[in-house]
């Protein structure tokens, strides 16, 4: 009865697959509204983008994409038996994790201090409910990182690395729509 | 029945029956008033009337769910419930509850005593003693499961179950938090209502129909259980953030019609998957149950779920669409008809599958219960039919061309009518159920097949 069906082939676990597949709607249903919303008011949108800080967005990004190498190696460290340096790896992968919050809380603080705030304009209150809710994640992120560098088995560094890497898809996908589309 | 404990599931079901009969004829009033408005003004006003229609709805099917778990969680956990007395005393407690509601609110007793009288508030407006009341046998029913279940053997079905019963229970506890400012009132009380039927109430569907599949197909449980993790995931990641689709028009921030916009659009995914689940379990399995009367409800639950909670729902959800049919007939439409299919029609499969096993007897009258489906069915559909079509009149007129609220009115009331008469066939649909529940006959589909134990 129990047939093998192409969801037994799936990496990791089934619910993550569950969760990855639901942010993304989430994160993708998001922008489709911002892109929408900015056909309203493309010159509004332009004006309000320019007060972004985009060296620090560019940076998060190189920050959030190394973070999710280290916590691919550390999978592949971790099945090679290379069990202290998967552990480290995933220590630095939530350590780049934090640093990220850190540019963003510093980009936030600027932003506030600017006094630009969540209904200035549409376009910041996508700018704050998207990135926000990206932070929200990356917060989640560095938290399971950490619990799986504590209980490291093999399948669990799989599935923090399925959730880490959602995380950085998506940051991938809202900077260049949010900060550099011109 | 296996285990002598799960009897305590029928006092449950008859007194939800009861409850449920008695809704049905306060829609039916409802129902009437619309079209001649000044029925029972003064006696019984409408807002009483409206109150103890979807009131008792909601206890009565709360009823259901706790019969229902007195009687599957005893044969997934393989043993007796903790305490029958306990059961019963909750049982009492709920039902002196209920009558001191109806009677508090049909004749305004104690008005504005802070214990006795009702709150004047417009849901939650129990008063206080009868609140503090489902408190007690909520804690006497959660303590009396919990310890069936932590004694017993653990399932992926009462799991969930337990899950969305404590959810039930705790969220209830908003209801004694009373905001002088009305837009907090609102905000606290969609904690209870939508959190309940978009968030936990979602989880005690899915672990009762993941029960009836169980019973009725014979499909592996390692199956079953799959779908019920990822339907169970789906129905909280939408349905909490889910909550913001409430929160568009009154007074709330503005981040939260994006909010709720997109979260509660994707609500339609855990009924989907209700429904996909409900079909593939048929398909796959290979056992010929008997209770074919309790499949067709249970199939139909998960149907008219989708199109009532799914479609009919994300229908207005999108506070683009929302801002022109927010509390039109739209509305009501959306309520009816979700409530009818995930709710009412899981209660009744459920009641359908087990009381027949609780009186000991052969499933009978499956053809008149299978009558009954179709009977109410039709009539809730084509009730809610019409009430989009109002809506959507009443939304030009209303909202668009800005006529007056009464002016509409006086201008859909074909559709009121046609509604009186849905209700008609619902309230024909419910009699005639009730009967094929209670009154004993001999007819049973394909006698000798039939197998009273539904063995796994």
């Amino acid at each position: 009865m129990s047939e093998a069906t192409a969801l037994d082939e799936l990496p990791g676990e089934l619910l993550m697959w569950v969760l990855i597949v639901s942010e993304l709607l989430v994160f993708g249903m998001g922008l489709a509204a911002f892109l929408g919303v900015r056909l309203t008011d493309p010159a509004g949108f332009a004006e309000a983008q320019d007060h972004l800080h985009r060296t620090g967005a560019a940076l998060n990004t190189i920050v959030l994409v190394t973070s999710g190498f280290l916590a691919a190696l550390a999978l592949r460290w971790r099945e090679g038996g290379a069990r202290r340096k998967a552990r480290l790896a995933l220590v630095g992968a939530a350590a780049l994790g934090v640093v990220f919050l850190v540019i963003k809380g510093a980009e936030y603080a600027g932003k506030a201090a600017q006094g630009i705030a969540w209904d200035t304009h549409p376009f910041f209150t996508f700018y704050y409910l998207l990135t926000g809710f990206h932070a929200a994640h990356v917060v989640a992120g560095v938290v399971i990182l950490m619990l799986v560098a504590w209980k490291d088995a093999a399948k669990n560094i799989e599935v923090a690395g399925a959730f880490w890497h959602m995380v950085d898809l998506v940051w991938v996908l809202l900077f260049p729509v949010i900060y550099l589309l011109a | 029945m296996k285990y002598e404990t799960q009897k305590i599931a029928f006092v449950y079901f008859a007194v939800a029956m009861a409850l449920f009969a008695v809704q049905v004829l306060g829609g039916l009033l409802a129902g009437w008033i619309y079209v001649s408005p000044n029925t029972l003004s003064e006696v019984l006003p409408f807002n009483i009337v409206r109150m103890l229609h979807t009131n008792s709805l909601v206890v009565w099917l709360i009823l259901g769910f706790f019969g229902a778990a007195y009687f599957l969680i005893p044969e997934e956990a393989e043993r007796e419930i903790h305490s029958p007395t306990l059961a019963y005393i909750q049982l009492a407690i709920l039902v002196l509850g209920t009558l001191g509601v109806v009677v508090t609110y049909t004749f305004d007793l104690f008005q504005g005593n802070w214990l006795l009288g009702k709150e004047g508030r417009e849901f939650i407006e129990q008063p206080k003693w009868v609140k503090a009341g489902i408190v007690v046998a909520a804690l006497i029913f959660l303590y009396n499961i919990t310890m069936t279940v932590l004694k017993g053997k653990k399932t992926a079905i009462t799991n969930i179950l337990l899950l969305g019963l404590w959810g039930l229970a705790l969220l209830f506890l908003f209801s004694f938090y009373n905001p002088g400012n009305l837009a907090l009132d609102k905000q606290y009380w969609w904690y209870i209502v939508h959190l309940w039927v978009e968030g936990v109430w979602e989880l005690i569907m899915a672990s009762i129909l993941a029960y009836l599949m169980l019973k009725l197909t014979g499909v592996d449980r390692e199956i079953v259980e799959k779908w019920l993790y990822v339907i169970v995931a789906a129905a909280l990641f939408s349905g909490i953030l889910g909550t913001g689709h409430h929160y568009y028009w009154i007074g709330t921030p503005g981040y939260w019609q994006w909010i709720g916009s997109i979260f509660s659009s994707l609500e339609v995914i855990p009924f989907f998957a209700m429904m996909a689940f409900a079909f593939v379990m048929v398909w796959k399995g290979r056992r010929d149950h008997p209770n074919k009367a309790a499949l067709l409800w249970s199939l139909g639950c998960a149907t008219l779920a989708f199109f009532g909670a799914g479609v009919w729902g994300f229908l207005h959800t999108l506070h683009g669409v929302n801002y022109y049919t927010h509390g039109t007939q739209i509305t009501a439409a959306h309520g009816h008809l979700a409530f009818f299919g995930a709710y009412v029609c899981l209660n009744i499969a459920i009641f359908s599958y087990a009381m027949p096993i609780l009186r000991n007897r052969d499933p009978y009258n499956q053809v008149l219960n299978m009558a009954s489906f179709w009977l109410m069915t039709s009539g809730m559909v084509f009730m809610t039919f019409v009430l989009t079509f109002a809506g959507t009149v009443q939304t030009h007129l209303q909202r668009v061309l800005g006529d007056y609220f009464m002016d509409v009115q006086d201008q859909i009331a074909i559709f009121y009518w046609m509604r009186f008469g849905a209700g008609v066939v619902v309230i024909l649909g419910v009699l005639l159920f009730l009967y094929a529940i209670w009154v004993p006959r001999k007819e049973v589909i394909e006698p000798g097949a039939a197998d009273k134990v539904a063995a796994e």
